[in-house]
């Protein structure tokens, strides 16, 4: 049974912070695209497309048949063949996490392999595959309990493995919104020690003010992300006690590209949703970064939620639809930085949701609740990419399977 | 699958090792480069006399057999790189024997040799293969140690041997090293002290690793006649078995290749495991080598505590193994980690031994074992090796 995580204690401010180490990052280019799959949370492993046969490690052709490879979601389930508790490591990120155990599991797909084992886990036990990013964006197999056990989560070494909310410090940009709000109630939930909740503009009553900022954990801040200014000295005022960054700013107007379309709503979105972003990104990455591997609240990731129509385009909400393709291109670009300091960039995908600039859309639609639950489950699995709602899940999957053919789907 | 072909015509000689040190600042090319300066002062052999040339190492890089043999003024007709680690002595005796047998050169300087600078070691792990960069090695870093924790943790349950028995081979091949004055693991060891040493991977503790390091081996292979020119004491071979990635199926590795061609190599041989009169086995971690002693026909696996605990393992004692400490006291030096127990094999049957001599020594089993490309290690092979003259 895993130990509950203590609460942190406070942290010397004169003490040097444990460095953000990630483990060794060199893949070849199967590993990489391997890596695509765990930042969905999908366990997949190469079956050929000749004889079928599942293979792993990675590899470039088959080694039955020699036919080619497909990467294909397989069942999950393994059994421990052989442990060992690794007490001496010559990397820098896993000194500073020993010991640490790994494992031989032969897969019920077939193959063999090396995998992290999750605390509750031991030889002969029958586990539970995951396919999980580690803090280099890299893939990696770790074993868990084939059933929920206590405290599951606060394993030490599945920690490393994902962005969980508990005990975790964290900023949700945008507390005036019904999301911003359901957001900051289930990080609470899930066991967040403090939800910094920014708002634009103190001076407004907003719905649910009253209710929210009295909350325990709550902390209202001035948070203006059209403003490199507001957010700034946000940064300064909050800076290492920042853990988790959220995302919530959003603007979403009608209008098309030619026709319908208003040149101040486009700046308006791009102002907020692609520089902010990047106001957000440089005002928190860097001290993030310097506290990506600082104990049970180290930082941890940096979650931007975004329509899906970034993927594609979407008729009649064009402007809405650029600016998401923005922030996506700045989110991998983002990921790519954090991803040698230790700190996750997730993307949450949604379609339209249910408020009164979505009035003209047939449902479904997402609710505060949907999102939600979706920023939770990504930041618990450390998952890259988690769809929000049905839309998004039917578009992503559309567009991994043919992105020309969604493109002109969504915009006719 | 007929017999394999004799080796006739075929004479190994000058067993070489330049004396090992921890870390060194040289290079791969530095140490090959002593390997065969001290391969001439045996041989009165320069340059220009050596027309067949192999090479086995992991630090040489960007360069191969190619780049040593122009760095190193050689002129061959006849070369080859064996990327093999563990393995490469074997298998370099393989290739260079037939090569002298066919006539396709003469005399063959066959050279290991490995660097060991300060942190090379780490390097050397992160890009050690495909397999282990991508899924191995990203694994808590625990290096080979590791991996044959995994391998030995299943080897202990399934067999039922002891950390008590894995200690036995580690005293008593300590104790051999302590003849050699080239071991860098020169003080005694007793079973206590293995028992009771810090765990570096369970079940793996410390003195079930070996300590990386810098050095070279080398040895000649040519023709009788050449030997009996040059005034070289030789050795025949009488029997050599190869396999690579054996028994994929296994889970977790109990068992190499040589338990798949065991008959083809002692058949050939004409003599049994108990005809040997020393046996120098890869021993990067005691379970290979408890594992190889079963593989190659010693014993059962079932049986290993037992035949563990009846032999003494030491030089003047019965089954002399590893007779100058082999890796796990004498120290590894990469890819010449695979060659040392060739020319200590040699050694001890020529009667020109670093340490204490098994008397009446004229046969030995040299087993190599090599690269953990992934899960477990890949390439294994066999020789038995006979006197042939002392001179």
């Amino acid at each position: 049974m895993t130990e509950p995580l203590p609460t942190p204690k406070r942290k010397d401010p004169l003490g040097r912070s444990t460095l953000g180490h990630v483990p060794p990052g060199l893949r070849s280019r199967a590993a990489t695209e391997m890596a695509t799959y765990a930042a969905q949370g999908r366990f997949v492993l190469q079956s050929c497309d000749r004889c079928r046969s599942v293979t792993y490690p990675p590899r470039d052709r088959c080694p039955t048949c020699w036919g080619t490879l497909t990467w294909v979601d397989q069942d999950s389930g393994a059994r421990v063949e052989a442990v060992t508790t690794i007490r001496h490591s010559t990397d820098n990120f896993f000194r500073n996490h020993m010991p640490w155990r790994i494992g031989t599991v032969r897969l019920d797909a077939g193959p063999v392999a090396i995998v992290h084992l999750h605390g509750d886990v031991h030889q002969g036990d029958r586990v539970r595959m995951t396919l999980r990013l580690d803090r280099g964006g890299n893939p990696a197999l770790f074993a868990m309990p084939k059933e929920e056990t206590p405290n599951m989560q606060d394993d030490p070494q599945l920690r490393c493995f994902t962005a969980h909310p508990k005990h975790r410090r964290i900023l949700v940009t945008d507390g005036r919104s019904a999301i911003g709000q359901a957001i900051a109630r289930a990080l609470l939930k899930a066991g967040a020690q403090t939800v910094f909740l920014g708002d634009a503009d103190p001076l407004m009553r907003y719905p649910g003010k009253a209710e929210i900022e009295a909350q325990e954990g709550i902390e209202p801040v001035s948070l203006n992300m059209t403003d490199s200014g507001s957010v700034q000295e946000l940064a300064a005022q909050l800076g290492g006690r920042v853990d988790i960054v959220i995302n919530t700013a959003c603007f979403v107007r009608p209008g098309g590209v030619a026709f319908g379309a208003k040149l101040s709503d486009l700046q308006a979105g791009f102002d907020l949703g692609v520089l902010g972003l990047v106001r957000l990104a440089q005002g928190f990455a860097p001290a993030m970064s310097a506290r990506s591997d600082d104990g049970v609240n180290s930082a941890a990731a940096f979650l931007d939620i975004l329509p899906v129509s970034g993927l594609s385009g979407q008729f009649g909400y064009a402007g809405a639809a650029a600016s998401a393709a923005a922030r996506l291109s700045l989110l991998s670009g983002l990921r790519g930085e954090m991803q040698q300091t230790g700190i996750r960039v997730l993307s949450v995908l949604t379609g339209p949701v249910d408020d009164d600039w979505h009035q003209d859309l047939p449902q479904p639609k997402v609710v505060p609740g949907q999102l939600a639950r979706a920023v939770v489950h990504a930041l618990t699995e450390g998952q890259e990419f988690t769809c929000a709602g049905d839309v998004a899940k039917d578009l992503f999957a559309r567009w991994q399977a043919n992105p020309l053919l969604t493109m002109r789907e969504e915009n006719r | 699958m007929g017999l394999q072909s004799p080796y006739e015509g075929v004479a190994i000689c000058a067993p070489t090792t330049v004396p090992y040190v921890r870390f060194s600042p040289e290079s791969a090319h530095w140490w090959a480069g002593a390997a065969l300066q001290s391969l001439a002062q045996t041989t009165g052999l320069g340059p220009a006399d050596i027309d067949g040339f192999c090479f086995a190492s992991f630090s040489a890089a960007p360069d191969t057999v190619v780049g040593m043999v122009q760095h190193l003024g050689l002129s061959p007709r006849w070369m080859d790189h064996i990327p093999t680690g563990g393995a490469s002595g074997v298998m370099a005796l393989r290739r260079a024997a037939r090569a002298v047998q066919c006539g396709d050169a003469e005399v063959v300087a066959c050279v290991a040799a490995d660097t060991n600078q300060i942190d090379s070691y780490r390097q050397t792990l992160a890009g050690f293969s495909r397999f282990s960069q991508d899924a191995t090695y990203p694994y808590g870093f625990g290096g080979p140690n590791a991996t044959f924790a995994l391998i030995t943790d299943n080897f202990m349950r399934q067999f039922g041997v002891t950390r008590e028995a894995f200690g036995k081979l580690c005293v008593a091949q300590r104790k051999n090293a302590l003849s050699n004055p080239l071991a860098l693991m020169n003080k005694p060891l007793s079973l206590d002290q293995y028992m009771s040493a810090r765990p570096i991977s369970d079940p793996v503790h410390l003195f079930d690793c070996v300590m990386p390091c810098a050095g070279a081996e080398a040895f000649l292979v040519t023709t009788p006649k050449k030997a009996e020119e040059l005034g070289l004491s030789s050795a025949r071979i009488l029997a050599t078995i190869e396999r690579h990635n054996a028994f994929a199926e296994d889970s977790v590795q109990f068992r190499g290749g040589w338990e798949r061609d065991r008959e083809a190599l002692w058949q050939r041989a004409g003599c049994r495991p108990e005809d040997m009169h020393c046996v120098q086995v890869y021993d990067d971690y005691p379970v290979i080598v408890a594992m190889q002693l079963a593989d190659l026909g010693f014993c059962e696996k079932p049986d290993l505590s037992d035949f563990i605990a009846a032999n003494e393992f030491t030089i003047s004692g019965s089954l002399p193994l590893n007779t100058n400490g082999g890796q796990l006291s004498a120290g590894q030096a990469g890819a010449a980690g695979g060659f040392q127990n060739l020319t200590e094999g040699l050694r001890q049957i020529l009667r020109c031994p670093l340490g204490d001599r098994v008397q009446g020594a004229e046969r030995a089993l040299v087993s190599g074992f090599g690269l953990v490309n992934y899960d477990r290690g890949v390439c294994t092979g066999a020789v038995v090796l006979e006197r042939q003259a002392l001179r």
